[in-house]
């Protein structure tokens, strides 16, 4: 069993070179006490390690101090995850509310086919990210890699540098705000206007994120053409 | 899956411990590849005229000591063999080329790993951390190493399946991904002139890269080759005799960290294989970007 301390601010802490991921994950999949006690939990030393505070369901408030493997906060409900370092493939994946911070940079696959809550990335995020997003919103502070939004259904991603490669292919209804370059758009995928409510849905995502030093009005959005929702012959070469 | 890891060193204490380092990074990898373990070292080289050659035998009763006669019988000088596990590496007073036609002509039940200066290879059907112990990589110091972990997935799990893969005099191969035109690309190489031991589709990428290199393209030509003749995902690192290249197709489905300190360049599938290094918390951290070559101390490289 792990030796979580507790702390005179009733900080519960693990240390990955000692704790297991699993005895972690395990005091996170209960739900902290009534009165908030053991809330707040630091991990240390996570050391690239897979799977970390996955499938959280509770109010908690992680700090993990370092580098994490792949799928750190998947799954994540109700709980504020904080990654001070970089993640690996799909961090957030499947977040259902919450929110996750991440310090570093998020490898491919950020954010996917997340339902609810906030991701926020301050580096950059590579490949894939927001694949199949299905609600949740997701803010780059940097740039994002290619097939950003692939397939992407609902929820807003907002990417305060440039995007890669195919951005927003066969894209269905998530919104795409892009202020920076954007490598090149993917099938169905169209510059929209920006009205002045989606300068404000820019402004409380980033806010919400953090990012008080980004001007909304400087965004582009881009969304679908809608033009493959039903099945036509000539459109048989973008399916 | 795959795990691939590459390390080469800035500094001579980290030269004295690469191999205990690599075999720390094949450890955390052991689980992306269970089934069999491989690594290439880039060590002591050969003495001008002189060529280095790797062999494994399949037998359970090598007669090495028996093969160093013969070797100093025909080329005159042969140095005794360092013996690892399954695997020796002779260093003979002779051209590669030379080495390599009279031990596949004389000594055909032998397995050429690899030739040249200072290139080693070592790989096995076995679970990487046993494989690290077996060989103990740990005793073994060099300027740069690959290493490779495997979950089979296109070929059958053997030593001649395992990774690296040679490619040509002090040139080797890992890969992380699978490719889907390799019988067909094998077949043209075949009718190069090209010889594969293996249904393997990597060995068919190692054999696309010596072919390329032996038709006069650099590395970094043939390398970028890759991107419109291979169909498949794929990370690749390429290990020269003065560094390493690493490859990821233009989708970037498989992997790939890389880090750089004032002591070591290090890549691998994922972080946590170089989170095992000393000074990792303070690397300079980057995910290499798809369809672009990286290389260190590849001089080699564009020649």
């Amino acid at each position: 069993m792990a030796t979580p301390e507790v702390t005179e601010e009733a900080v519960q802490s693990f240390d990955l070179a000692v704790d297991t991921v699993r005895e972690l994950n395990q005091t996170l999949h209960s739900p902290p006490g009534s009165d908030g006690a053991g809330a707040r939990v630091l991990v240390r030393n996570p050391g690239g390690r897979h799977a970390v505070a996955v499938g959280l369901d509770a109010p908690y408030e992680v700090e993990i101090e370092g580098h994490v493997g792949y799928y750190c906060a998947g799954m994540n409900k109700l709980a504020t995850v904080r990654v001070r370092g970089n993640c690996g493939v799909g961090v957030a994946e499947n977040m259902m509310s919450g929110m996750v911070v991440v310090e570093g940079s998020a490898s491919q696959s950020a954010g996917a086919t997340a339902r609810g809550g906030l991701l926020a990335i301050h580096g950059d995020a590579s490949a894939r990210c927001g694949i199949s997003l299905k609600g949740a919103d997701i803010v780059v502070r940097g740039s994002v890699g290619h097939m950003a939004a692939f397939m992407a259904q609902k929820g807003c991603l907002v990417v305060c540098g440039d995007a890669g490669d195919s951005l927003g292919d066969s894209l269905y209804e998530a919104r795409l705000y892009v202020r920076g370059s954007v490598a090149g758009l993917g099938a169905d995928c169209v510059e929209k206007e920006m009205r002045s409510e989606h300068v404000e849905q820019v402004r409380a995502l980033l806010d919400g994120a953090g990012f008080d030093d980004v001007d909304p009005a400087e965004f582009r959005r881009y969304g679908s053409a809608r033009r493959l929702y039903n099945f036509h012959i000539d459109n048989l070469g973008a399916y | 899956m795959c795990g691939i890891a590459g390390l080469y060193t800035k500094s001579a204490t980290l030269r004295e411990h690469l191999g205990a380092h690599l075999a720390d990074m094949l450890e955390q990898l052991s689980d992306r590849g269970p089934d069999s373990a491989g690594v290439a070292f880039y060590r002591d080289p050969a003495p001008p005229g002189w060529c280095k050659v790797s062999l494994h035998s399949p037998s359970p009763t090598p007669e090495w000591e028996a093969l160093t006669a013969e070797l100093e019988v025909e080329f005159g000088e042969a140095s005794p063999p360092e013996v690892r596990a399954t695997h020796a590496v002779f260093t003979i007073a002779a051209e590669a080329e030379d080495a390599e036609i009279w031990l596949s002509e004389r000594h055909p039940e032998l397995t050429l790993m690899s030739a040249g200066r200072s290139i080693e290879i070592y790989k096995e059907a076995d679970l990487p951390t046993r494989f690290v112990k077996r060989f103990a990589l740990n005793e073994l110091a060099g300027s740069h190493a690959l290493g490779h972990t495997r979950m089979a997935t296109e070929s059958r799990v053997t030593t001649a399946g395992s990774h690296p893969f040679s490619t040509g005099l002090d040139l080797c191969l890992v890969h992380n991904g699978s490719l889907s035109n390799h019988n067909r690309l094998r077949r043209t190489l075949q009718r190069e002139g090209m010889v594969f031991r293996t249904e393997n589709d990597s060995e068919v990428a190692a054999g696309y890269l010596t072919w390329r290199l032996r038709e006069g393209a650099s590395l970094e030509e043939a390398l970028e080759g890759c991107l419109s003749d291979l169909d498949g995902f794929y990370t690749f690192a390429v290990g020269t005799a003065d560094g390493f290249a690493v490859l990821r197709d233009p989708i970037a489905c498989k992997p790939a960290v890389m880090a750089e300190t004032d002591e070591w360049v290090a890549m691998a599938s994922e972080y946590r294989a170089i989170a095992v290094l000393p000074g990792a918390e303070d690397a300079v951290l980057w995910e290499p970007a798809p369809g672009h070559v990286y290389s260190w101390g590849t001089a080699s490289l564009v020649a």
